[in-house]
């Protein structure tokens, strides 16, 4: 069998070379995806490195199961985390892992800078070094990859990664645009791609991946896409992810106005249901995932000094975008909120952190602590588009001395102008939208990139709350790191999330059998662990400290379905999340 | 009766690929390389996709052309490829208005659909489905 996964390419750009190199042992012993690219991270990211430095690495991974089975169709990415100053990771669908995976590589590592702006072409074995000055200062991510399409080849099967504005800027949530509607988000990538120089990344490639056993793996395969067409799978594909509006508002778990509430008096015009019937306009999918749960908007529009002229843009919405672009900053208009979402989209910025900043921003001028001095004459109020469009602007653009703070996240620009007690970010890491209990906000504090989809705390206090369990700190600990050590192998194996109740361990182990590898689940379960304990021997390098960790006081002070939670909870849990972590 | 794929409507088309991912499998491997149908978007996934297939023509462009007879004349419409006649010359692939012969890099030799359908078992939206050709 000569499957090229374990071919890792490098690429320099200071010194525009490029080269392969054969860790078929590091497969065999971290899968791919995660496992395989902190170990990657670890050897090529010198100690105390400066995420803008030019040796801080860009190391895309992907699976072995990528392009063979379905939905095993995200990249991982990692690299020092501008915003958190520590393990930065990102996941992202389109085309790109399917591209990477037949191009003929498992993992690639970025490292250097280029003197000009640049892009990469990567097309098979062909490696090119293109001339980006022209779009370089594009803002409009979107019109660089309508450009790269021209040029390049691969059409179908490619993928077109590529920075807006903010990541030229690095901004420090900046993210990497894919396909138009795919994102790395988190964590900025996008401005680790801008101190490089680097604009964007086109990728395709035809290289088959074989299989060691033809007709188990026609079985499998069967039996994998028969498990995907489940109604579990068809929720993401009917309503989506916004589906979850409606049900965390009547929760009281919608964070909402900075989470001042958590309910949001005009959720159901920006909710799941609305969006449907109103808007929206296709439902696309993931290269070789048949699930096709991003839903596009189609939001028409008349150009104000142009009669009889319209334009029809359609926009990606999810939703992690409705809670901060929506009801974080109390915006009740579902036109107001896709047009928000677009610029943000345009600019290439993470949605979650740029709306938790103007969440920030907007309670810190009501409260006096910033001024129009500071936000260059606007006065940002809950439910007012206009300005929060102008001010992400600004964001990306870097306009003035407040904005380059912002654009460093809130605990940053709060640690400098004050406001910390509202100031949601957890381990630097801007909040995603689940208010539902102490577990959601402990996951946030532990999880090894502090997002939502580390350990999925959300899940525990839901079902604490439908009496299903109640969980003791120290359960909840060991649930969450249970939950993301299992997670590790997801995303080694890079299958989508949504698909973690398909894949489970049998199916999994059957999957590798069909390319000749053993992987039972005593044995996947101990590679998971060793993946998270390996995140956090990185972190811990980098200065990572829990006993460090802040806390905002808002959360403390806001409802949540259970009623206000317990510092004790947390000091309590905190303290046996330190001493559980350190012994894994 | 003998059958066809043909496309139903491409407005349902979600871009997955699974269908391309399908009939590569047929040769026991994953990938594209060897599909016969291709699924592209029309310049940005936001503006749908086309389903670049075989449309089993009576009268095949392709054959007329191929200069050592390794097309012929499928039942139902289409052609079948004689690999061991065929010299990798492209004329075929050029020759197809709707750019539905595709190209193996790995034989230099034209991949051509042979209506088995087994793509349509992978298709979750019904964009395409086999139907009955009198011929």
């Amino acid at each position: 069998m000569n499957d090229p996964l374990s071919n890792v390419l490098h690429i320099d750009l200071s010194r525009k070379r490029f080269w392969t190199e054969n860790r078929n042992e590091l497969f065999n012993e971290m899968i791919g995806g995660s496992g395989v690219a902190i170990k990657l991270l670890a050897e090529e990211c010198p100690k105390g490195t400066d995420p803008l430095a030019p040796e801080n690495p860009i190391i895309f991974a992907v699976g072995p199961l990528t392009g063979l089975y379905p939905i095993a169709s995200k990249t991982v990415a990692m690299f020092k985390s501008p915003l958190t100053g520590n393990l930065g990771e990102s996941h992202c669908g389109g085309r790109s892992a399917v591209a990477i995976r037949f191009a003929g590589y498992g993992a690639i590592i970025i490292k250097g800078f280029s003197e000009t702006p640049v892009y990469l072409a990567i097309h098979g074995d062909k490696i090119r070094f293109r001339d980006a000055s022209v779009i370089w200062n594009m803002a409009n991510s979107t019109t660089v990859g309508r450009i790269l399409r021209e040029k390049e080849s691969g059409s179908g099967i490619r993928s077109i990664m590529r920075i807006g504005r903010a990541g030229e800027k690095k901004v420090s949530y900046a993210s990497v645009v894919t396909e138009t509607y795919r994102h790395f988000g988190r964590l900025g990538l996008g401005a680790v791609f801008g101190s490089k120089q680097l604009k964007a990344i086109v990728i395709s490639g035809k290289k088959n991946i074989p299989v060691s056993d033809m007709k188990s793996y026609r079985e499998i395969y069967q039996e994998t896409f028969r498990l995907l067409s489940s109604a579990e799978m068809r929720k993401y594909h009917e309503l989506g992810t916004s589906m979850n509006v409606m049900p965390l508002n009547e929760l009281g778990a919608l964070p909402t106005k900075n989470l001042q509430e958590s309910k949001f008096e005009n959720a159901e015009a920006i909710s799941g249901e609305t969006f449907e019937k109103n808007f929206l306009g296709r439902r696309v999918a993931c290269a070789h995932c048949p699930v096709a749960c991003i839903h596009l908007a189609a939001l028409r529009e008349v150009y104000e000094k142009e009669p009889y002229f319209y334009k029809t843009e359609m926009i990606s919405y999810d939703y992690e975008l409705i809670f901060a672009l929506g009801s974080m900053l109390g915006i009740s208009s579902p036109q107001a909120l896709l047009k928000l979402m677009d610029e943000v989209e345009i600019l290439g910025l993470d949605a979650m952190s740029t709306g938790v900043a103007l969440a920030w921003a907007t309670e810190a001028q009501q409260k006096g602590i910033i001024t129009t001095k500071e936000t260059n004459g606007l006065k940002l109020n809950w439910n007012d588009e206009e300005s929060y469009s102008k001010a992400v602007n600004y964001i990306a653009a870097q306009v003035n001395e407040f904005y380059e703070t912002l654009g460093k996240g809130v605990t940053y620009t709060s640690s400098k102008y004050g406001g910390k007690e509202f100031a949601l970010a957890f381990g630097g890491n801007e909040m995603p939208g689940y208010h539902t209990g102490p577990a959601t906000h402990l996951g946030f504090l532990i999880g090894s990139r502090h997002s939502h989809l580390d350990n999925a705390g959300y899940n525990i206090d839901q079902k604490a709350l439908a009496k299903i369990s109640k969980l003791t700190p120290e359960e909840m600990i060991d649930k969450l790191i249970e939950e993301e050590a299992w997670r590790q192998i997801l995303s080694s194996l890079v299958i989508c999330f949504f698909a973690r109740g398909i894949y489970k361990s049998e199916l999994i182990s059957k999957a590798f059998k069909t390319i000749g590898k053993e992987f039972n689940e005593k044995k996947l379960k101990k590679i998971g662990l060793k993946i998270l304990k390996e995140k956090y021997r990185f972190k811990k390098r980098e200065g990572f400290i829990i006993k460090n960790l802040e806390i905002p006081e808002r959360i403390f002070q806001t409802e949540t379905p259970s009623g206000k939670l317990s510092k004790e909870i947390f000091n309590e849990g905190l303290k046996i999340a330190e001493m559980k972590l350190t012994s894994i | 009766m003998v059958n066809r794929l043909s496309v139903v409507d491409v407005n349902l088309c979600v871009g997955c690929q699974c269908c391309m991912m399908a009939c590569n499998r047929r040769f026991g491997e994953g990938g594209t390389a060897k599909s016969a149908i291709n699924i592209k978007s029309i310049g940005g996934v936001e503006r749908g996709f086309i389903v670049i297939v075989c449309r089993a023509c009576k009268d095949p462009p392709c054959m007329k052309v191929c200069p050592t007879n390794a097309l012929t004349k499928r039942p139902g419409g289409g052609v079948i490829l004689n690999q061991s006649k065929c010299i990798g010359c492209k004329r075929c692939v050029e020759t197809c208005t709707l750019d539905a012969i595709q190209w193996d890099d790995s034989t230099e030799k034209p991949v051509i659909c042979v209506h088995c359908g087994y793509c349509t078992n992978y298709c979750q939206y019904d964009v395409i489905k086999m139907e009955e050709t009198n011929q």
